[in-house]
């Protein structure tokens, strides 16, 4: 939602990275506000997904140029367990699996880990466990997700749902949701989105990067842009998902190119 | 390998020294036993120290054993119940400790229950005072000492041992803890095993190898050199849980013979944590529809070495086996695994998948594997593989975006390979006790 008072999160400007020398964002502008929810759509490697790493610190991304504030710092000052702590939160497309670590060890010391860092209490497992239980109803979880390994044998949506989970007990400033809306069935977008909704607040914000407009009949945006060839090149309100949904991204890209072309037009005359 | 070894000179010095420390070493009461050591010696005087040239130990070199000299414990360390509280294992209510390679009555604990049922816990000759006959059937039948120097030397001086007899149809409802603790340097122990399983019966059998104190000192060596059998017959049960957390300077070597009766049932998990050279040769014979697991972990660092060798042999039809085999190598650490799994001829619908995943925590470590499949029946369904890899960066970027730290993602990541072998322990407080070993020594502190 659009606050008038709120504070500017995120501020990228010109950003550019490459991966194994190739480049994939190529001069990116987008600022999020708190309060807000953002959707970034666009086809298969516009660079959606490289974004939502390079926000998050994967090592496999090299920044060539521009800036990224978060809450006013360099954001790439900060190595990938600093952005957590500070409150970046990336949940990803394919969660990984760490067979025989159970899940509630696993959830107890992340939640942990980030508490000291903030310099707030520790829970010792059985207060842990009565915490993490009132989380898990938010996304309708059976108690027996804790004992199970992480994410191993769970299916696509019992992943994405555990990646929300993640979100509820580290409370992240900036929540980005990489296509976790990408193989759910109904139900399970459903249940993913109405925890995604009771999570976000006036103080926080999130950035849904999504192929699908389905998942923002659930979340709702406030502003959805659309991404092409690394860059952002149009940005409206939740509408501007229906008519992707309906006329495709081709008259997105044409109009860019139209509008550019006369930009240079003008500059040359 | 045998033609290789027979016709070398033998490596005088080492053993002789070892032969040689065994001034005391008495007659037994029982002939076969002194027949068998005989036996056992004879073939000490053509069989040599293996080196880098044997096809079984080419990866394994042990030529510092033979530079250092090793002598049976001459003075007995006397230790207190309190001393050792510390490697009890809760569940187990029977327990024989070995110092030294000599057993230590008042350390022991053979419960009431196992007199009740006609089970016996007890040492070699308590044992054969009652029950010489099933004794003799197996002591040094299973274990071959022809080609093996290392078992014929263990068998040339058997005196003792630990025995497990469980009768016809009997469960033993607690595990056996067998408790070997080293605590001096220069010593050689032959720590020796006896397990058998009549027709219907189960057990559960920890062997356990520690060190009372961690030596300072690469000087401070001790050798173990132990051999185990395990006889099941039909339709017996045993679950065998082997740990080695000897000192980092300690040499282990161990030879485990198992011979699985009909539709007999064998599950072992073998856990290799110390040493500074390790080398574990299990090997399982299969009779129609016996079933084994067989899994394993070597979790080393710095410059140890750790050598699991293996045979699983289906000489009959409808046997089952599998086997999960990890190593996780740190510093400049050599692991090596040799799986070989037999399917005899006639051995129809066998079943086998053996698979080996070893983790490289450095680039100075090292892994040699070798799986080998030797498949001479056409009607079974085998699978082997290896893979050799390390920490996946997507893994350890996951866990960073959760707010761990690089080392902290690391070693959780280390752990959890570790873990998958460690949660296969069926004795929970043991399972916990190793976990947090594992725990300690991948680092995992966020």
């Amino acid at each position: 939602m659009i606050y008038q008072d709120s504070k500017t999160l995120l501020e990228v400007r010109g950003l550019r990275a490459t991966v194994n020398g190739i480049e994939i964002l190529k001069g990116l502008d987008f600022t999020v506000k708190s309060g807000e929810v953002h959707a970034i759509m666009g086809p298969n490697g516009s660079g959606k997904s490289t974004f939502a790493k390079v926000l998050a610190g994967h090592t496999a991304y090299e920044v060539t140029g521009g800036s990224v504030l978060f809450e006013g710092k360099n954001l790439f000052e900060l190595a990938p367990e600093e952005r957590a702590r500070a409150g970046v939160f990336l949940a990803f497309q394919y969660p990984i699996e760490i067979p025989g670590v159970a899940n509630s060890q696993f959830l107890r010391l992340t939640y942990n880990t980030v508490q000291a860092q903030r310099g707030k209490e520790e829970l010792d497992p059985l207060e842990f466990d009565d915490f993490v239980r009132e989380k898990m109803k938010l996304l309708e979880m059976s108690h027996d997700f804790l004992d199970r390994s992480v994410n191993e044998g769970f299916s696509g949506g019992e992943k994405k749902r555990n990646e929300i989970l993640q979100m509820a007990l580290l409370e992240p400033r900036l929540a980005i949701l990489d296509e976790t809306d990408s193989g759910l069935d109904i139900d399970a977008l459903r249940i993913v989105s109405q925890g995604v909704n009771q999570l976000a607040s006036k103080d926080n914000a999130i950035v849904l990067v999504t192929h699908y407009q389905r998942l923002l009949n659930y979340i709702v945006p406030d502003f959805v842009h659309v991404m092409e060839a690394g860059r952002i090149i149009k940005t409206g309100g939740k509408d501007l998902a229906l008519e992707l949904e309906t006329r495709g991204y081709d008259w997105v890209a044409a109009d860019y190119q139209a509008a550019s072309e006369t930009r240079v037009a003008q500059e040359v005359a | 390998m045998s033609s290789v070894t027979a016709i070398r000179r033998p490596s005088v010095a080492y053993l002789e020294t070892l032969l040689a420390g065994q001034p005391q070493l008495s007659g037994s009461p029982s002939a076969w036993i002194n027949a068998l050591r005989a036996e056992a010696a004879s073939r000490l005087d053509v069989l040599a120290l293996p080196t880098l040239r044997d096809e079984e130990w080419r990866f394994t070199d042990i030529s510092q054993l033979a530079r250092l000299s090793f002598s049976p414990a001459l003075n007995r360390t006397h230790l207190e119940a309190a001393d050792i509280a510390h490697f009890h294992i809760e569940e187990a209510s029977t327990r024989l400790v070995f110092v030294d390679g000599v057993h230590v009555p008042q350390l022991s604990s053979t419960a009431p229950a196992a007199s009740n049922s006609g089970v016996v816990v007890s040492n070699l000759p308590t044992a054969l005072a009652t029950h010489a006959a099933a004794i003799k059937a197996h002591l040094g039948r299973l274990a071959a000492f022809r080609d093996n120097v290392f078992a014929a030397r263990n068998t040339a001086v058997l005196q003792d041992a630990a025995v497990i007899l469980v009768p016809r149809n009997v469960a033993l409802a607690a595990p056996v803890h067998l408790l070997f603790i080293a605590t001096q340097k220069d010593v050689v122990s032959t720590p020796r095993c006896l397990v058998v399983a009549e027709t219907g019966s189960a057990a559960t059998v920890i062997e356990d190898y520690v060190v009372l104190h961690e030596p300072r000192w690469q000087e401070e060596a001790h050798f173990t050199n132990a051999v185990t059998e395990i006889a099941l017959e039909d339709n017996a049960r045993v679950n065998h849980i082997r740990i080695q957390r000897e000192g980092a300077h300690a040499f282990h070597i161990a030879n485990c013979a198992v011979s699985l009766g009909r539709s007999s049932n064998y599950q072992s998990v073998s856990v290799a944590l110390g040493a500074q050279i390790s080398r574990y040769n299990l090997d399982a014979l299969l009779a129609e529809g016996a079933e084994c697991a067989v899994d394993g972990l070597a979790l080393i660092a710095a410059n140890q070495l750790a050598d699991t060798h293996t045979s699983i042999d289906h000489a009959e039809p409808h046997g089952v086996s599998r086997q999960l085999h990890k190593c996780i190598a740190g510093g400049s650490a050599h692991a090596v695994f040799n799986g070989k799994v037999m399917v005899r001829q006639g051995a129809q619908h066998s079943n086998s998948v053996q698979s080996n995943r070893n983790l490289l925590l450095s680039a100075r470590a090292q892994v040699d594997t070798k799986p080998q499949l030797e498949i001479f029946a056409d009607d079974v369904k085998c699978t082997h593989g290896a893979t050799v890899g390390q920490l996946d960066l997507e893994e350890v970027f996951y866990l960073k975006s959760r707010g761990l730290s690089d080392g902290a993602a690391r070693s959780l990541l280390t752990y959890a390979f570790a873990a998958e072998i460690i949660n296969r322990i069926p004795v929970a407080s043991l399972k916990h006790q190793l976990q947090r070993q594992v725990l300690a020594q991948t680092g995992s502190q966020p």
